[in-house]
């Protein structure tokens, strides 16, 4: 037996290793390095983000660049790259500069400037040959200055007037005329509440009227007693907020009057002049002149205003604070929707149906639905949820609307409902499995001291199922965040003037279209005026995105590590 | 051995009917798990306030029978019986028979402790708020009450708050007997209780179970005869799905009549 096992061909294949995966070695190498492949592009990508998102805001230097042809510049150095110019751009060039590159074997180094004032160059980026630079300065006395309008000026203060006064640039302190920003910042943030608050009010309570009229109509026709009572109460009214807008214009057209006695005077370095009024401006510093930590000021207080205000500038300047909120109300919803119904849905493929070939079919139907593309719900979203159920509620309940619909087109409503069932599979297969895996021992325990089914479910399988739930709800929501194609159909606007929640009855406003932090990235990054002024923008934005993501699924984590805590608690 | 050629005429019995008279009766039930047969016309008195074992090899359909004593076999999928069984006279295979209100009668033991997951008392009161009690006093008398029957409270009574899957394994089966009796049921049954457990959990439990006789009517499945000998009453022979003896548990284990039965308790196979 002994000298059989020792013959020179065993012993031989022993050493060799024979068959590979018998050791488990390089196995276990592949199964490494996939992992660590896939963990280094989650970690590059996350590293891009908050690199770029994070120093997107961050105050930088102004360079003050004269070229060979005596042309002035100013502004931010955004980029800078080595390229090859083409004959015919070789050709343009001066003499000594042509020279220099052909020296560097036809390779030219180039930065872009970001020089801003818009208005005025009628472009805010500019391509500068280093070899065309011929000095490159850092004064003091430049200014960045983020307008309401025209995106930022970059230049000198040359006067300020404040009122009737004049003041000469030489008479200005920085605390002065920070002094004045703040009282024109005020100014300009009472007309914005008239306008916004006041007005709006009005034009609501018009609207009102108007609709409570329209239905007069509707119920009791053109010539009734009972119109005509309306229509007597309507003028009435409409009289007396006619009267209250006209005031309230005359107020805010005094306040502007007003307003526009404070400005200030400024020149671009390249001579130009242009007169700004103070509350036109959003911020001013030099950031030149300032250290780290008052650079950290401006830096946090964008991020401020980026947080709590709403955009300008067709989004790429400003804050995203309706995209925000439209984000985490929407996500919100369509959990509400989506949980109960694939809990249930899922309890009772699990609990109650005949396991059998119609529930095998419907199981590989609702896996499958996972794979469908995400735009097909859209259509369907619009379709059935928007045109054929909106319309339905239109005609019911708001006729007097009609033929503007109210719930008859994409809203916050629709889109929640949409990514609800474009999340329902995921929520569907996490629960049956959690369902699948409480222990029969506890159901049977259940049933066997007289419960139901239902109570069974209800105090037994459900509670300790809960984690498990809890997980696809957390993957629900995950991938409903992040979705985009189907939202642009049912309800997601580049710009919503209304926040779906606000103080006007019923405060939630399920019909409105809303802003999406998603859709805000496609819009800044492919659909603006300037895709390069409004990068840093998606960078951030994609930040926020991925932050409220990772907050809202923190939250759901922390409540099922609590509940896991609960049920799993030591088995013996 | 008998195998196919077996009829119900050959089961033996050595049982008188006692004085309590039977409390579950068996008549001629049969069962199959889709087209396998497992139970072949059963016929077995259970009598009233004894504990009766059911014995045999695996596989021979004792916890097949005793799970359709409260019609636990309803949750498995292709299960058909044939055949009574009644219950203080009432079939309970019988058409518009309340199964929840069965189930309630007969508190049932399983083989490896179950206790939910919430705490001990929320355990041992689980019968009562499926029933909807939410009487304060009734609930602590019934607490103190079943914990007491299953020789628990003394160990638990300071912790009834803490969560029940911190006990050990004999004191999870005691929760589990606890939980059994605290709906005050007629009958209870007892699949392999002591299966999982170490021998002095086991003792613990047969001490519990001798003392829960006369009060209850006891049915308990057991691999292990010197068990069946110390705590019961009577003892059933099973083998093949067939009811082989049935009679005292003393006459079975000194002096049975079919070969089989002597070969099992001897412990010539099994």
């Amino acid at each position: 037996m002994n000298e059989n096992l020792k013959t020179p061909r065993t012993s031989r294949r022993r050493k060799e290793g024979g068959d590979l995966g018998a050791k488990g070695e390089p196995f276990q190498w592949c199964l490494g390095g996939a992992l660590a492949i896939g963990l280094a592009m989650i970690a590059g990508f996350l590293v891009l983000i908050l690199w770029n998102g994070l120093g997107a805001l961050y105050p930088k230097a102004i360079q003050l660049v004269a070229l060979g042809d005596g042309t002035l510049l100013a502004g931010e150095i955004f980029r800078r790259e080595s390229f090859r110019p083409e004959p015919h751009q070789l050709a343009e060039m001066d003499e000594a500069v042509r020279e220099a590159i052909v020296r560097q074997g036809g390779v030219a180094e180039r930065i872009l400037l970001r020089t801003g004032n818009f208005d005025i160059y009628n472009e805010d980026f500019r391509w500068v040959l280093q070899a065309q630079i011929r000095q490159q300065t850092t004064p003091k006395e430049l200014w960045f200055i983020e307008r309401t309008e025209w995106g930022p000026f970059i230049g000198i203060i040359k006067s300020l007037r404040l009122d009737a006064r004049q003041y000469k640039a030489e008479e200005l302190t920085e605390a002065f005329i920070e002094a004045a920003h703040k009282e024109a910042q005020k100014r300009r943030k009472r007309i914005r509440e008239l306008e916004r608050g006041e007005t709006s009010r009005i034009n609501h309570s018009m609207e009102a009227e108007r609709l409570a009229l329209r239905k007069a109509v509707l119920r009791y026709g053109e010539n009734g007693e009972d119109y005509l009572r309306a229509k007597r109460r309507h003028n009435w009214v409409m009289e007396r907020l006619q009267a209250q807008y006209n005031e309230l214009s005359l107020e805010i057209q005094k306040l502007r009057e007003e307003d526009a006695k404070f400005q200030l005077v400024l020149s671009t370095v390249d001579e130009q002049d242009k007169t700004l009024r103070l509350s036109e401006i959003v911020r001013m510093f030099r950031p030149n002149a300032m250290g780290v930590a008052a650079r950290l000021g401006v830096y946090f207080s964008r991020w401020w205003e980026l947080l709590t205000s709403e955009p300008r500038e067709a989004n790429t300047e400003g804050g995203v604070m309706p995209a925000i909120f439209g984000t985490f109300v929407m996500t919100v919803i369509m959990s509400l929707a989506v949980a109960p119904l694939g809990v249930v849905a899922a309890l009772f493929l699990r609990e109650y149906a005949r396991q059998g070939l119609l529930v095998s079919a419907v199981r590989v139907g609702v896996n499958n639905l996972a794979g469908v593309p995400s735009i097909v719900y859209g259509v369907f979203g619009l379709g059935f949820f928007a045109y054929l159920l909106g319309g339905r509620l239109d005609e019911l309940f708001f006729p007097e609307r009609l033929p503007s619909p109210t719930f008859g087109t994409g809203g916050l409503l629709w889109s929640s409902l949409t990514l609800a069932l474009l999340t329902l599979p995921v929520v569907i297969v996490a629960t049956e499995e959690a369902v699948a895996a409480v222990p029969g021992s506890m159901r049977e325990g259940s049933l066997a001291c007289g419960a139901s089914r239902w109570q069974t479910i209800r105090y037994i399988v459900l509670p300790r199922a809960m984690p498990g739930i809890l997980t696809g709800l957390i993957l629900a929501m995950a991938r409903g965040a992040g979705e985009v194609a189907p939202l642009m159909l049912v309800g997601v606007v580049k710009m919503a003037p209304e926040l779906p929640v606000d103080s006007i009855f019923p405060y939630l406003h399920l019909e409105r279209s809303f802003m999406h932090l998603a859709f805000h990235i496609y819009d800044l990054g492919f659909q603006s005026r300037n895709s390069e002024a409004a990068k840093p923008m998606v960078f951030v934005t994609t930040l926020l995105l991925v932050g409220l993501v990772g907050v809202m699924n923190l939250g759901a984590v922390s409540l099922r590590s609590r509940l896991r805590r609960k049920f799993l608690e030591a088995h013996f | 051995m008998q195998g196919l050629a077996w009829r119900k005429e050959d089961t033996v019995y050595h049982l008188k009917p006692g004085e309590a008279g039977s409390i579950i009766r068996i008549r001629d039930f049969s069962l199959w798990y889709g087209t396998a047969q497992a139970l072949f016309n059963v016929n077995m008195d259970v009598e009233k306030g004894l504990v009766t074992a059911l014995i045999g090899p695996s596989g021979c359909g004792k916890s097949t029978l005793l799970r359709c004593l409260n019609r636990m076999n309803d949750l498995i999928a292709g299960v058909r019986t044939a055949g009574e069984i009644f219950l203080d006279g009432q079939e309970i295979y019988g058409p518009g028979v309340d199964v929840i209100g069965l189930r309630k009668r007969m508190g049932m033991v399983f083989q490896k402790p179950n206790p939910f997951p919430m705490s001990i008392a929320e355990n041992v009161l689980y019968p009562l708020k499926v029933d909807g009690i939410r009487d304060k006093a009734l609930l602590q008398e019934t607490l103190e009450r079943s914990l007491r029957a299953a020789a628990l409270w003394e160990e638990v009574k300071d912790r009834l708050k803490e969560n029940a899957l911190g006990l050990s394994g004999g004191q999870q089966q005691r929760l589990c007997i606890a939980r059994a009796v605290a709906a005050d049921p007629e009958v209870l049954l007892m699949d392999e209780p002591c299966s999982a457990l170490d021998p002095v959990a086991t003792g613990k439990i047969e001490e519990l179970i001798d003392g829960l006789r006369g009060r209850y009517t006891i049915i308990i499945v057991t691999h292990n005869m010197q068990q069946a000998a110390r705590v019961s009453d009577n003892t059933a022979f099973m083998y093949l799905g067939r009811l082989i003896e049935y009679g005292e548990t003393a006459r079975i284990f000194t002096n049975p009549k079919v070969q089989q039965t002597m070969d099992y308790v001897t412990g010539r196979f099994g």
